[in-house]
C-alpha cells in the first residue's frame, strides 16, 4: 500500500517532443485514479514514469515518501499490467503467475499457495496449466491481472488493460476489476481513453490533453464543473453542445435564441455549454425554451437523443458541428418524449444549468 | 495447373538430387566399375568406406572440422546473440555503423583475405592450429549469426521485457528467462546455418593449414590418394563425400522440430 506523489514530473524524448509537461498529482494510498485523454496525450507516457521503464526528466517521484527517481522498476515493487498483456508464451499461466515470485526467490510452497489463491479469486484455477496461446482474450486478461496481485504490490499500474476485450466482456471486467481493487485495497492508477470507463471505475480522474492536467477531481466534480472547453467536451456521451454567444443586456445569444444570463463580468464573446441531458421536452418554470426541427431521432430505449441542425452561415467556431456549415445541438430526452423525427419540437432548459466558457483561454467562468 | 507444378517440382527435385545420387552411387561401386557410367552400381562394394575409416589423416580431418565447426559455432553464438539482441532492441551511437560493418564483412570476398590471413598467421604462430581456421570461421559466421538473430529478436514483442522488468526480473533476467527461451528456434536455426558454413569450408581450411594438426575434413580428402599410383581415388572421395554430408542431414533432422516457428504464439492479444 503506498502513496505516490508526482511533484513538476515532465518527459521530454530525445526527438525533443515533450509528452507530459509539469504533472503535480498526489495519489493517496489505496486511491483508484484514472488517467484519461485523447490519444497520444501522455497517459502511456505517464504511467511508463511512475513504473520506472521510462526515465524522468525533470520533476520528482515519490512513494511513500522517498524520491524514487533513480529506481528501476523492480526496486519500485509495483505490478503492470499491460493493454496487450504481455504473457510469457512458453509459459503456462501457472508458470506466469508465479514468475514474479520466483524471480523474489520465495520458498515453493509458499508460491503455490499465493498463486492457488490468486488464480481462486480471478476464478483461473481450472486453467493453471494452459499455455496462453490456449486463452481467451478474457481469460488471459483474468492472467495478467494475475501476475499482477500475486506478489501484494505497493501498487497496480493499468495501461488500457479492457481495449482488446469486446464491448460486453469489457463491462463485465469493468465490473470486477473495480471489485478488485476494492477488495484488494492496493493503490491504483489505470489509463484509459474511455470517458465511460474512467466515470464508472475511479475515485478521481486526471484528465490530460497534450501532456497538460487539464483537471483532476471525483468524476461527479469533472461532470458538474469542468475547468474548461476541453474537460467539458471530453466528460459525458453525447458530449456537451457548445455554441459560440454574444453577450448582449438581455443575456447570451446563441443560434437557439438568447439564454437569459446576467452580462456582467462577461467578455463580448463567450461559448455557451449545455448538456444534451439538460434538455427535456416538458415546460420548466424559470426555463428558457427553443423550438426546432427534430433531425434524426434516435431511441436507445431507455432514452432518446434528438439531433438539431442550425443553419449559422458561417464556418469554424461552431462549437460541436457535424454537417457543413450547420451548428448541431444534442439532446438526450426521456424515452416517453413525443418528439418526432421531421417534425419540430420544443425544448426546455434551466438557464443555470448553462456553463459559460472564455473562447480564447477556454476557462469555464461559471464553475 | 496442379499437374504443372508437380512436374516442375519432380524437376527441381531431380535436379538437385542427382548428383547426390551419383555421389552416393560412386561411393558403393568397386574400383574396377568407377567408370563404367551407370547409376546403379553393377559391383556392391563397401570397400571404399572401410578404406576412408582406415585412414588416420581423414579421420583426424573428421575430428578436426567437428571441433573447430562447434567452437566456432559457439562463439559466434554467444557473441552473435548479445549483438543482435543490442541491435533488436538498444538505439545507441554507431548502431548504423555495426549493421553496415558486419554486412561488409559477409560481402567481402574471402579469397583476397586468403594470403594476408596466411602471412599473420604464419608470424603470430596461429598457422595450421585450431584457433588459425576458428577465429576466421568466427569472423565470418558472425555477420550471419547477427543478421539472422536479430530478425528473430524485433519478432519478440518488447512489452514482454517491459513486463519481465515490472515482474521484478534483472534486464539479464529478462534477457535469459523470456527472450532466450523464444527465441530458441531461432537460434537453433542460426546455430545450424554457421555449422554448416564451418563445416563446408574449404577455402581457409585448405590455405590456413600444412598437416593434419587443423585440416578439415573437406581438405583432407583433397589430399587422398590412390592405394597405387595407377588407382583413381575417386571411389574414397565419393565415400568421404557422402560420410561429411551426414552429420548436416542429422542435425537438420534432429532440430527440426525445433526450427518451427510460431512459438510466440499467444504473448499478446491474438
Ligand atoms: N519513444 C518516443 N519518442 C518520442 N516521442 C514519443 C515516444 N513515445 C511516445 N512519444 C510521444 O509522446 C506523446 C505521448 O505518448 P503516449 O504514448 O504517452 O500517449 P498515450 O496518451 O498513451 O496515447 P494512446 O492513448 O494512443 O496510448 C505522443 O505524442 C507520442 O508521439
Ligand atoms: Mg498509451
Amino acid at each position: 500500500m503506498a502513496e505516490i506523489v508526482l511533484d513538476g514530473v515532465s518527459k521530454r524524448y530525445p526527438d525533443g517532443t515533450t509528452a507530459v509537461h509539469d504533472i503535480n498529482l498526489t495519489i493517496a494510498d489505496r486511491e483508484f485514479v484514472i488517467l484519461v485523454g485523447p490519444s497520444g496525450c501522455g497517459k502511456s507516457t505517464t504511467l511508463n514514469m511512475i513504473a520506472g521503464l521510462e526515465e524522468i526528466s525533470s520533476g520528482e517521484l515519490r512513494i511513500d515518501g522517498e524520491r524514487v527517481n533513480e529506481r528501476a522498476p523492480r526496486d519500485r515493487d509495483i505490478a503492470m499490467v499491460f493493454q496487450s498483456y504481455a504473457l510469457y508464451p512458453h509459459m503456462t499461466v501457472r508458470e506466469n503467475m508465479a514468475f514474479p515470485l520466483t524471480l523474489a526467490k520465495l520458498p515453493k510452497p509458499e508460491v503455490a499457495a499465493k498463486v492457488g489463491h490468486a488464480a481462486q479469486l480471478l476464478d483461473l484455477t481450472a486453467l493453471l496449466d494452459r499455455k496462453p496461446a490456449n486463452l481467451s482474450g478474457g481469460q488471459r486478461q483474468r492472467v495478467a491481472m494475475g501476475r499482477a496481485i500475486v506478489r501484494d504490490p505497493k501498487a497496480f499500474l493499468m495501461d488500457e488493460p479492457l481495449s482488446n476485450l469486446d464491448a460486453k466482456l469489457r463491462v463485465q471486467m469493468r465490473t470486477s476489476i473495480a471489485r478488485l481493487q476494492k477488495r484488494l485495497g492496493t493503490t491504483t492508477v489505470y489509463v484509459t481513453h474511455d470517458q465511460t470507463e474512467a466515470m464508472t471505475l475511479g475515485d478521481r480522474i486526471v484528465i490530460m490533453y497534450s501532456g497538460v492536467v487539464q483537471q483532476v477531481g471525483p468524476p461527479e466534480e469533472l461532470y458538474d464543473r469542468p475547468a474548461n472547453l476541453f474537460v467539458a467536451g471530453f466528460i459525458g456521451s453525447p458530449s456537451m453542445n457548445l455554441l459560440p454567444a454574444q453577450v448582449r443586456d438581455d443575456g447570451l445569444h446563441t443560434i437557439i435564441g438568447v439564454i437569459p444570463h446576467r452580462s456582467r463580468g462577461l467578455p463580448p464573446e463567450v461559448v455557451a455549454g449545455i448538456r444534451p441531458e439538460a434538455f427535456q421536452d416538458t415546460r420548466i418554470r424559470g426555463g428558457a425554451s427553443f423550438t426546432d426541427t427534430v433531425d434524426i431521432l434516435e431511441s436507445m430505449g431507455a432514452e432518446k437523443i434528438a439531433y438539431f441542425t442550425f443553419e449559422t452561415g458561417e464556418t469554424g467556431e461552431s462549437g460541436g458541428t457535424a454537417f457543413g456549415d450547420g451548428a448541431q445541438v444534442v439532446a438526450r430526452l426521456d424515452p416517453k418524449s413525443r418528439a418526432r423525427e421531421g417534425e419540430p419540437a420544443t425544448l426546455w432548459y434551466d438557464p443555470a444549468a448553462v456553463h459559460i466558457f472564455d473562447p480564447d483561454s477556454g476557462v469555464n467562468l461559471t464553475a | 495447373m496442379k499437374l504443372r507444378w508437380g512436374f516442375i517440382d519432380v524437376l527441381v527435385i531431380l535436379y538437385a538430387l542427382i548428383p547426390v545420387l551419383w555421389i552416393v552411387s560412386l561411393s558403393f561401386k568397386d574400383p574396377s566399375t568407377i567408370t563404367d557410367g551407370s547409376l546403379l552400381p553393377t559391383k556392391w562394394t563397401l570397400s571404399n568406406y572401410a578404406g576412408i575409416f582406415r585412414n588416420d589423416d581423414f579421420l583426424r580431418g573428421l575430428v578436426n572440422s567437428i571441433g573447430i565447426g562447434l567452437i566456432s559455432t559457439f562463439v559466434a553464438m554467444v557473441f552473435g546473440t548479445m549483438a543482435a539482441y543490442a541491435i533488436a532492441r538498444l538505439a545507441f551511437p554507431g548502431k548504423r555503423l555495426l549493421i553496415g560493418f558486419s554486412l561488409l564483412i559477409a560481402m567481402f570476398p574471402q579469397i583476397s583475405l586468403v594470403t594476408p590471413l596466411f602471412q599473420i598467421e604464419r608470424s603470430l604462430g596461429l598457422f595450421d592450429t585450431w584457433p588459425g581456421l576458428i577465429l576466421p570461421y568466427i569472423t565470418f559466421a558472425l555477420p550471419l549469426t547477427i543478421y539472422t538473430l536479430s530478425a528473430f529478436f524485433k519478432e519478440i514483442p518488447a512489452e514482454l521485457e517491459r513486463a519481465a522488468k515490472m515482474d521484478g526480473a534483472t534486464p539479464f533476467q529478462a534477457f535469459w528467462k523470456v527472450i532466450v527461451p523464444l527465441a530458441v528456434p531461432g537460434m537453433v536455426t542460426t546455430a545450424i546455418l554457421a555449422f554448416i558454413f564451418c563445416w563446408n569450408d574449404f577455402l581457409f581450411a585448405i590455405s590456413l593449414t600444412s598437416t593434419s594438426a587443423a585440416r578439415t575434413a573437406p581438405a583432407t580428402i583433397s589430399f587422398f590418394t590412390g592405394s597405387s599410383q595407377f588407382e583413381d581415388p575417386t571411389g574414397s572421395i565419393a565415400a568421404a563425400a557422402v560420410v561429411i554430408t551426414i552429420p548436416i542431414v542429422i542435425f537438420v533432422l534432429f532440430f527440426q522440430r525445433r526450427i518451427v516457428a510460431g512459438l510466440t504464439a499467444g504473448a499478446v492479444k491474438g
